[in-house]
């Protein structure tokens, strides 16, 4: 068997042979950044609404024992979720949860919980920016007309604070896609795992990792793309039309807007 | 019959108290304004009345119930004592038309058809019918105050609060809000204004209140208090507020 004498010629005969093995940690990335932003996104979502509570003067005691208590917890969280790195924490619940928990949890599963706690942190803060930068007054407007903490969160004030951090909220997920490279560390057979494995048979680490860096490369230039296509559309209709005149009540007129960049 | 009746209200912020001993009330059908250089604890007391500001002490009754005790249902109180503010504070990612509708469908359960239709019929009234499609961002203040009054009338209040409702209006647009609000006024709607047009005051309601920090100075009906006022510090307010 002869083996190919360029560069070129590596990639091409590592592609050939290794071309499924890359589908497959592509394909196993991409699970893992997406569920991962996906559940990231959820928790922060709760976490962030609940830091935003606030008890009235007159609430009981106990209550207001119980908020600040949850919320010392979730302000730990983020904190602690932040402030190592995501390897670490793969080690720690992974094999903690091993050692003492006594649970097997298929390395996929526990890949998809660790960027999910981990994206939940940094989405919770995010979020909490997006909620605060919806200004107060429509929140006052909406309990003026006695709607609830909850309906005037999901109905006026999210929209709005997850429009305005949708930039925020695709950056974690192509920081996902970098990211998860280092669950690695547990095995999980996401792209980087599964390029050092086929490095290793002929040790061709330069071609295989040049594969696999276009490979990442790709897949976050495509998702960028995708994202800011999608904030366009959020957008939505940039006219509106006036319905009916003083003289043809089913007359109508498109007037189209020019749109304010915020 | 009082609608809201306020007595003994007194409110800090700290140590500051800005509202001392309030005590009046509004009756079905009345249009009071409020008036009183700034400062003087008008927006704290609409706000106390709209449950946005906790009261340090004293009670605010609705219809002989106090507002703060919680046998009173707050979305109930909310939906039938609107308020209307200066910043206008439209829901941003709604239209007009839905502005209207999110109240009734959340807080008063109406469904999406009934709340449509009774949106329109006040978008109408305030001429903002035909913008019904539009966004907040695309409209200009003075529409969107009458929409903002549009989404108050639509909960379909027993009583309106306002809160400068044409302070941070070009002065081309003050008075097509000021109409509106005129012709609600005749409409026998129950009104507390708190303003700086003194044509309102003096040629709309039917009492005026004046404020001066954060008390009650006199309360009349405007004839009385703009010719004859009682107080000197309600002379001193109108006699600037006359030459500027
Ligand atoms: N949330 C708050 N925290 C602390 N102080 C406040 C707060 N809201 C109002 N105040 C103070 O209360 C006083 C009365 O304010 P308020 O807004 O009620 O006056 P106003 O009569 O409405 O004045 P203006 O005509 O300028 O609107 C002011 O001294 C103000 O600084
Ligand atoms: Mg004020």
């Amino acid at each position: 068997m002869s083996f190919p004498s360029t560069f070129f010629g590596w990639v091409a005969f590592l592609l050939d042979k290794y071309g499924m093995v890359f589908l497959r940690g592509t394909g196993t990335t991409l699970l893992i950044a997406l569920t991962g932003t996906v559940f990231g996104f959820i928790i922060g979502l709760l976490v962030a609404i609940a830091r935003t509570i606030e008890l009235r003067d007159r609430a009981p005691r106990w209550r207001k024992g119980l908020m600040s208590f949850v919320k010392g917890l979730l302000a730990a969280y983020i904190e602690v979720f932040r402030g190592t790195p995501m390897m670490v924490q793969a080690m720690v619940i992974y094999y903690g949860g091993m050692q003492y928990l006594h649970i097997d949890m298929p390395v996929m599963v526990s890949a998809i919980l660790i960027v999910s706690i981990n994206t939940g942190a940094y989405m919770a803060e995010i979020i909490r920016g997006g909620i605060i930068s919806v200004d107060k007054g429509q929140v006052e407007a909406a309990k003026s007309i006695g709607m609830t903490h909850w309906q005037t969160m999901c109905s006026i004030v999210l929209p709005q604070a997850v429009r305005n951090i949708m930039p925020s909220i695709g950056n974690e997920f192509v920081v996902n896609i970098k990211d998860s490279s280092v669950l690695n560390v547990i095995s999980v057979s996401e792209l980087f795992f599964m390029s050092k494995s086929a490095a290793g048979t002929y040790y061709r680490y330069f071609e295989v990792f040049f594969i696999t860096s276009l490979i990442y490369l790709a897949l976050t230039f495509s998702i960028t793309r995708l994202l800011r296509f999608i904030e366009k559309k959020m957008d939505g209709n940039s006219s509106y039309t006036i319905c009916g005149s003083q003289t043809d009540s089913r007359s109508a007129i498109s007037v189209p807007v020019e749109k304010k960049e915020a | 019959m009082a609608i809201i009746e306020v007595s003994h209200l007194e409110k800090r912020f700290g140590d500051n108290t800005v509202l001392k001993d309030i005590n009046f009330s509004v009756s079905k059908g009345e249009v009071v304004s409020i008036i009183g250089s700034s400062g003087s604890g008008k927006s704290t007391l609409l706000r106390c009345i709209n449950l946005l500001e906790t009261p340090t002490s004293g009670t605010i009754r609705y219809h002989g119930r106090d507002i703060q005790d919680g046998a009173l249902p707050q979305g109930e109180f909310h939906s039938k004592v609107g308020m209307v503010f200066q910043s206008f504070n439209l829901f941003n990612n709604l239209t007009v038309l839905d502005n209207c509708v999110v109240g009734q469908m959340k807080v008063l359960k109406r469904s999406r058809r009934e709340s449509e239709e009774n949106a329109r019929k006040y978008l109408e009234r305030v001429g903002m019918l035909p913008y019904q499609n539009a966004r907040p961002a695309q409209i200009s203040g003075g529409q969107k105050q009458r929409a903002a009054i549009a989404r108050a009338l639509a909960m379909d209040p027993e009583a309106l609060l306002f809160d400068e409702p044409t302070s941070a209006l070009d002065p081309e647009m003050v008075g097509e809000v000021l109409g509106t609000m005129k012709s609600l006024a005749q409409s026998g709607l129950t009104m507390l204004v708190v303003t700086h047009e003194m044509a309102f005051a003096r040629d709309v309601s039917d009492r005026v209140v004046f404020m001066d920090s954060g008390v009650i100075v006199e309360d009349a009906p405007p004839k009385e208090l703009f010719a004859n006022p009682k107080h000197p510090r309600t002379r001193e307010f109108l006699s600037r507020f006359m030459q500027g």
